[in-house]
């Protein structure tokens, strides 16, 4: 068959695009190690997860960090000292830095000290998932808001959006930073943003978050909100619980019980 | 047309080198940043945006203020300003290249850019802010390219153009409007969250770019035999005085508003700016020195008497354009992040690699206005022997 010269440069500049896009999209598909597809019961499916923090029996328990050190072992979350690059996923605030606008001269002094665990809010309305310029971060069905490290080009505009600092930037390599490697979930590279994801890939292996199997108060109650009949729905229903900066309209799913 | 670059006094090669050297400082901290992460840079958990980001926004209004001669050149016909029509096209070429390389080196991962187009995201305004650049640069190109050659030729040039210039003056509205959107709509950011930014950026952007192209055509006049024309110099300062006097304006009500409304988060990041919060006063004697420099400029600009001497009118464009780089290039950006949205109050400072990266991108910017203008002013014929 003869092929003519223009539809030679034609066919030649097509293939050269499609190798460079194949090229693009296989970077980072190499980085990704096996995240634990092994699967220990049913999934847990939810149409819409949320989290309730039981701040009164939180508080009892002062000093602990068992949640905190479980999703961060978990996830091989590096333990940077610089607090100007600490990654984190879960940690402690004082409560005038998580409710600012629930602070006021006279308020309880337990509260006034307390220290509350904050995380990613996983909010129904996120700000930071509609400014990703790469759909990098983005709202599962069941409400989870997700990232692909392997997708994310840094660029941290979705950590301007936030209005928890939820979100945590790979300021070097993390990997020497991790204590202890786990190999059954990636590690991130530098240059990525990361950030809690309700534990997507134990909830995918019937399990509940890490942090949540490590609270041994029951501090942390984790449902689905479209169950009326779940744990988290009857929290809500019978005590009175609180959301973080509730004006801005990204409706956090994560509840505080004051 | 490029070989006409090649030739020039030493003056000219002292200045290239000039360039040359700074891109490779640059270029050299790049690489250093490629290997340790944006770590090297001052940045950190609270400040995730700064120098770089912020000379992105202030050269996108340089890019954006060529508008100001392509405008009344071409819509109304103002012929003063035909000699100078190029030169702020090919100002807005390099400053836009500037931009997109800010943009490049903030990357944490740059080498996935392009996830922007395989991933195209409607809903960010990052992709519309890479449509509208792009289009902006390659908009310019054409058109410069076209009227060069047409020069070159002595001819009209090609009628396709006539269009491309029509739709490059909403364009370049759009690139400063789409970039004050990357900020002025996030809820977590009270300080950027205001509806005068874009209106503000355009303000600063049509003051702060005639300036620069005044400076330019003072100085190309002193070094080659080209002369913009003092009627056209005597324009252009007129559109710097009403720019600067409507972004001396527009900063007012954003001190009105946040300040009688005394809400807070408002007003901390004025505190901030121009007096310090909480022990962190790094950029108080900037911000102070802008407002000096661009209330000195606007009573210099305004009488019409000092606006019309040469020496007074140069200093009145360099307080402007320093006065206006302040605004963007230091505290419009970081302040956004100060407090954080957890009330936390940190410093910055670009680290040496971050500055000197900074500076390479420059030079590029000023390597490429350096041959564009030299290859125009050979056509022309007006390089001095």
């Amino acid at each position: 068959m003869a092929i003519k010269r223009r539809d030679f440069c034609w066919l030649a500049g097509l293939s050269v695009v499609g190798a460079a896009s194949g090229k693009v999209l296989s970077v980072g598909a190499e980085e990704t190690s096996g995240s634990g597809s092994t699967l220990i019961g049913e999934p847990l499916l939810g149409k819409r997860w949320a989290m309730v923090v039981d701040l009164q029996a939180c508080r009892k328990e002062e000093g602990c960090r068992d949640c905190i050190k479980a999703c961060h072992a978990t996830h091989n979350v590096p333990d940077l000292d610089d607090p100007d690059e600490e990654v984190k996923w879960i940690w402690k605030e004082k409560f005038h830095h998580a409710f600012p606008d629930q602070e006021h001269e006279y308020l309880r002094h337990d509260l006034r000290h307390e220290e509350i665990l904050v995380f990613c809010n996983h909010c129904d309305n996120p700000p930071c998932t509609r400014v990703c310029p790469t759909q990098a971060t983005w709202k599962r069905p069941d409400g989870i808001v997700m990232m692909d490290w392997h997708r994310c080009i840094g660029c941290r505009y979705c950590v301007a959006a936030c209005p928890y600092g939820s979100r945590s930037f790979n300021w070097r390599d993390p990997r020497p930073f991790i204590d202890e490697t786990r190999t059954d979930f990636p590690t991130r590279t530098r240059g990525v943003v990361e950030k809690c994801t309700f534990c997507d890939e134990r909830l995918a292996q019937g399990r509940p978050p890490a942090c949540v199997e490590s609270c041994e108060s029951k501090c942390l109650i984790f449902g689905d909100l479209e169950d009326a009949d779940s744990a988290v729905r009857e929290a809500l229903r019978t005590r009175h619980a609180i959301r973080r900066k509730p004006g801005l309209g990204t409706q956090p799913e994560v509840y505080y019980l004051v | 047309m490029i070989e006409k670059a090649l030739t020039g006094g030493r003056g000219y090669w002292i200045w290239i080198a000039c360039t040359l050297s700074a891109i490779a400082a640059g270029a050299y901290c790049y690489v250093l940043q490629l290997n340790t992460g944006l770590g090297i840079t001052g940045l950190s958990r609270d400040i995730t945006w700064g120098f770089y980001i912020a000379q992105f926004t202030f050269l996108v209004g340089v890019a954006a203020s060529a508008v100001m001669v392509v405008l009344p050149y071409y819509l109304h016909d103002f012929k003063v300003f035909g000699r100078i029509a190029i030169l702020g096209e090919f100002l807005a070429i390099a400053a836009v290249s500037m931009c997109m390389l800010f943009i490049m080196v903030d990357l944490g991962q740059p080498g996935r850019a392009f996830n922007m187009i395989l991933h195209p995201s409607p809903r960010s305004i990052l992709f519309w802010d890479m449509i509208v650049l792009n289009g902006y640069l390659v908009l310019n190109v054409l058109i410069s390219r076209a009227s060069l050659n047409a020069e070159r030729n002595g001819e009209a040039p090609p009628a396709w153009v006539k269009p491309l210039i029509i739709l490059s003056i909403p364009w370049a509205i759009s690139i400063h409007t789409v970039t004050a959107f990357i900020y002025s709509g996030l809820a977590a950011r009270p300080f950027w969250m205001t509806a005068i930014l874009a209106p503000r950026f355009l303000a600063s952007a049509f003051s702060s770019g005639p300036a620069l192209l005044i400076l330019v055509c003072l100085f190309l006049r002193r070094v080659t035999r080209f002369d913009a024309g003092w009627e056209a110099i005597r324009k252009l300062a007129i559109i710097v005085t009403y720019a600067v006097l409507a972004n001396i304006f527009f900063v007012l009500m954003e001190f009105f508003t946040a300040f009688y409304s005394a809400i807070p988060e408002h007003v901390e990041h004025f505190t901030y700016l121009y007096v310090g919060l909480d022990g962190h006063r790094e950029l108080v004697p900037w911000m102070w020195l802008s407002a000096a420099l661009v209330l000195v400029a606007a009573v210099l600009l305004v009488n019409p008497r000092l606006r019309d001497r040469q020496g007074l009118l140069t200093f009145a464009c360099v307080a402007v354009v320093l006065s206006i780089w302040i605004e963007k290039g230091l505290g419009m950006i970081v302040t956004g992040f100060v407090p954080s949205p957890l009330g936390e109050v940190t410093g910055y400072a670009p680290t040496l690699p971050e500055f000197l990266i900074t500076m390479g991108i420059y030079g590029i910017g000023a390597l490429l206005i350096t041959v564009f203008y030299k290859v125009t002013l050979s056509v022309r014929g007006q390089v001095k022997a």
